[in-house]
């Protein structure tokens, strides 16, 4: 009992299909309470479907699951009044003032002390000389800001971000990050779905899905130690020449160009070894034998999954 | 967990009433389309139509009469339905729009004839759409001086040298001048409504899915319904002040009269408009994009305002449009307003036009709302 507690989203093999494309395919995920978890996979990976199916606004095909204790089948009225969710695309009405925009989410959700909360929401953003502004006039990160401030409204104990910070200067990206672990130290859970790997390692922790299947979950360091996965990493000159030459070699699974150094990296140790042997005494370049980045991983793990499920999927 | 809140219905109609307000030449255009087509259409379009449906009161069975109702018929103006009906069920059939013209051939017609006494043939018109009826008119003028030659012969000769052997009275009902603008304005008002309703929600809902907004509304606990009828009833009232406003305009512009009951013809609107209101509703769960709702609308309402009986006389048109047309709501609308305005039709008169109006309506909601939950999930 105490454990459904401790989770803010439990779903079990939930599953969603469009016709005869399966969107998310048996997905189990579980989120802790007043935890950042960071929600990864490539574009059309099924993120979206699958947060639109833990706040109540799909119904999946087949499994189970609680979103704050409700039923995702059966109470998606309740889940809906308690859970803050913020599209992808800008939700607001553009022809509304950011006033009108905040007091009809407001009124939507039945809320007293409408005028206080609004005004309220408008001076924590720091909005309130522009309020009868139209929202469509905004910048990007005024706009997520702004959509962020209008999910908080109702007081929600769960906030789920369908990438939020896509195309938003990194200042405001910043800001944003801030004010997402404020609201995790006040007690609420807050998913993001992200692609940036500067934001994957800010969050307590990750899920990393492809072709609706959830592929690793875990902190950022559990996940690299987990992997199984090993890189070296090598500067110096002519690292280009050497990215050429290694690229099709037995034993090595990827190799990445990070400006002056490169990231070379497999699955099997000795065969890596084995490959990189005779490459690896050049006096002019600098070798090191490390632990994989984040984005090499994610990488990886997107090439297996299309090793595995990608040629199903296209069937 | 309510099943249907006022609160959020009414957080839904003003946030629709900014948007409306706001867009100022949307608001515009609803305002200066109907003015626009008030001053366009108050010219109307004639036509000739043929084989008008006709029925024949005769009041004595007699050469001439019989005469009279074969001319006609050949003349190719009139379909002669019935020569055997009485006077009061003529009266009625017209008042419904199922004749357009009623004759009317009294019990002394022939002795008047051969007495050489000025014989009276009465012909009953509906002359609420008087471009339908003019042409006939005339055709059966002319036929009067040439028509019993063949039957005043030998010892009857004498009662052809008159001039005319018996004269027709028109009795042009409903129009009596046979004023366009008496036909054009009630029909108007259907046109209006089907083109701002139609278009305004078919686009309204297109444009909340278009630009990312609904989902952003469904995260809400606000529900479908009260969304959809959040959004229809800001319109309903701009329809209604359309309406007030064409009617103004049939008073004081056309003197158009008024016989039959305002509230009545506000029932039927509101039943009008929710029909157009489904038609909009399901073009939008179809519609991918604001541009494809306009398309879409605007192929609903060309047949609305060419085959309905707006632009054309509906009995001049061929077979497979005048099917069509027995379809749209327009065509049903336009006859109960032209009914209830020019000849004072009540409920039981106007119930042939109104039920097909209705099963429409029910048939097109039932494929909308299963349509727009399926867009949703």
């Amino acid at each position: 009992m105490n454990d459904e507690v401790d989770l803010a989203v439990d779903v079990r093999h939930i599953t969603k299909r469009y016709g005869h494309k399966t969107v998310v395919d048996g997905l189990s995920m579980q989120l802790r309470r007043g935890e950042v978890f960071g929600f990864l996979g490539p574009n059309g990976s099924g993120k979206t479907t699958s947060i639109r199916m833990m706040c109540g606004l799909l119904t999946p095909d087949s499994g189970e699951g609680h979103t704050l204790g409700y039923d995702i089948m059966h109470e998606a009225a309740k889940i809906k009044r308690e859970v803050g969710y913020m599209t992808q695309r800008f939700g607001l009405y553009e022809d509304l003032s950011i006033r009108e925009n905040l007091d009809f989410i407001a009124s939507v959700y039945e809320m007293d002390r409408r005028r206080e909360r609004v005004d309220h929401a408008l001076e924590r953003l720091g909005l309130q000389g522009r309020q009868k502004q139209l929202a469509g006039g905004l910048s990007g990160g005024w706009k997520q800001r702004m959509a962020l401030a209008a999910c908080m409204l109702h007081e929600p104990k769960l906030l789920l971000l369908d990438e939020p910070t896509a195309g938003v200067d990194p200042k405001a990206r910043r800001d944003f990050w801030e004010e997402i672990h404020k609201l995790a130290a006040e007690g609420i859970t807050v998913l993001v779905s992200t692609h940036y790997m500067d934001e994957a390692e800010r969050c307590h922790r990750l899920g990393y899905i492809a072709y609706g299947r959830l592929m690793a979950s875990g902190t950022p360091k559990e996940l690299v130690a987990n992997s199984g996965f090993h890189t070296w990493s090598i500067s110096g000159e002519d690292i280009s020449d050497l990215a050429d030459s290694l690229t099709d070699l037995h034993g090595i699974d990827m190799v990445t160009r990070f400006g002056n150094t490169l990231h070379v990296s497999g699955e099997d140790l000795a065969a890596l070894d084995a490959a990189t042997a005779p490459y690896r005494d050049n006096p002019q370049q600098h070798w090191t034998l490390g632990t994989p980045q984040l984005e090499d991983l994610f990488i990886h793990l997107m090439g297996k999954a299309q090793d595995n499920y990608g040629l199903e999927a296209k069937k | 967990m309510t099943i249907f809140s006022f609160a959020r219905l009414l957080a839904v109609v003003k946030k629709e009433f900014i948007q409306i307000r706001r867009d100022r030449i949307t608001f515009a255009m609803m305002i200066g389309i109907p003015l626009l087509q008030l001053t366009l259409f108050g010219y109307a379009i004639n036509s000739d139509p043929k084989h008008l449906p006709t029925v024949v009161v005769s009041h004595e069975q007699s050469t001439f009469s019989r005469s009279i109702v074969q001319a006609m018929q050949h003349s190719g103006y009139f379909d002669i339905q019935s020569t055997s009906i009485g006077e009061r069920d003529a009266e009625g059939m017209l008042a419904r729009g199922e004749v357009q013209f009623s004759i009317i051939i009294p019990a002394d017609f022939t002795r008047h004839v051969l007495r050489g006494e000025k014989a009276q043939l009465l012909i009953e018109a509906d002359a609420t759409d008087p471009s339908a009826t003019g042409n006939a008119i005339s055709a059966l003028q002319q036929m009067t001086t040439s028509l019993l030659s063949h039957d005043l012969k030998g010892p009857l000769a004498y009662a052809a040298t008159t001039s005319m052997p018996y004269e027709i009275i028109i009795h042009r009902r409903y129009n009596p001048d046979a004023l366009s603008q008496y036909n054009v304005v009630p029909g108007l008002i259907g046109v209006i409504l089907t083109m701002t309703m139609i278009m305004s929600t078919a686009l309204g809902l297109t444009r909340e899915v278009e630009r990312g907004t609904m989902e952003n509304l469904l995260a809400t606990p606000v529900r479908p319904l009260e969304v959809m009828i959040g959004k229809i009833l800001p319109y309903i009232i701009v329809g209604l002040v359309s309406m007030i406003l064409v009617l103004s305009a049939a008073r004081w512009l056309f003197a158009v009269p008024f016989i039959g009951s305002l509230w009545l013809l506000v029932a039927v609107v509101i039943i009008f408009i929710a029909a157009n209101l489904v038609v909009g509703i399901t073009i939008s769960s179809v519609a991918r994009n604001q541009m494809q709702a306009l398309q879409m609308s605007f192929f609903f309402f060309l047949p609305s305002i060419l085959l309905s009986g707006f632009m054309f006389p509906f009995r001049g048109m061929p077979r497979w449009a005048q099917y069509i047309g027995e379809i749209l709501p327009n065509t049903h609308f336009m006859r109960i307003s032209r009914g209830v305005m020019l000849k004072g039709n009540g409920l039981t008169e106007s119930w042939s036009e109104l039920w097909p109006l209705l099963l429409f309506m029910l048939v097109v909601m039932c494929i909308g709302l299963v349509r727009f939950r399926r867009t949703l999930d």
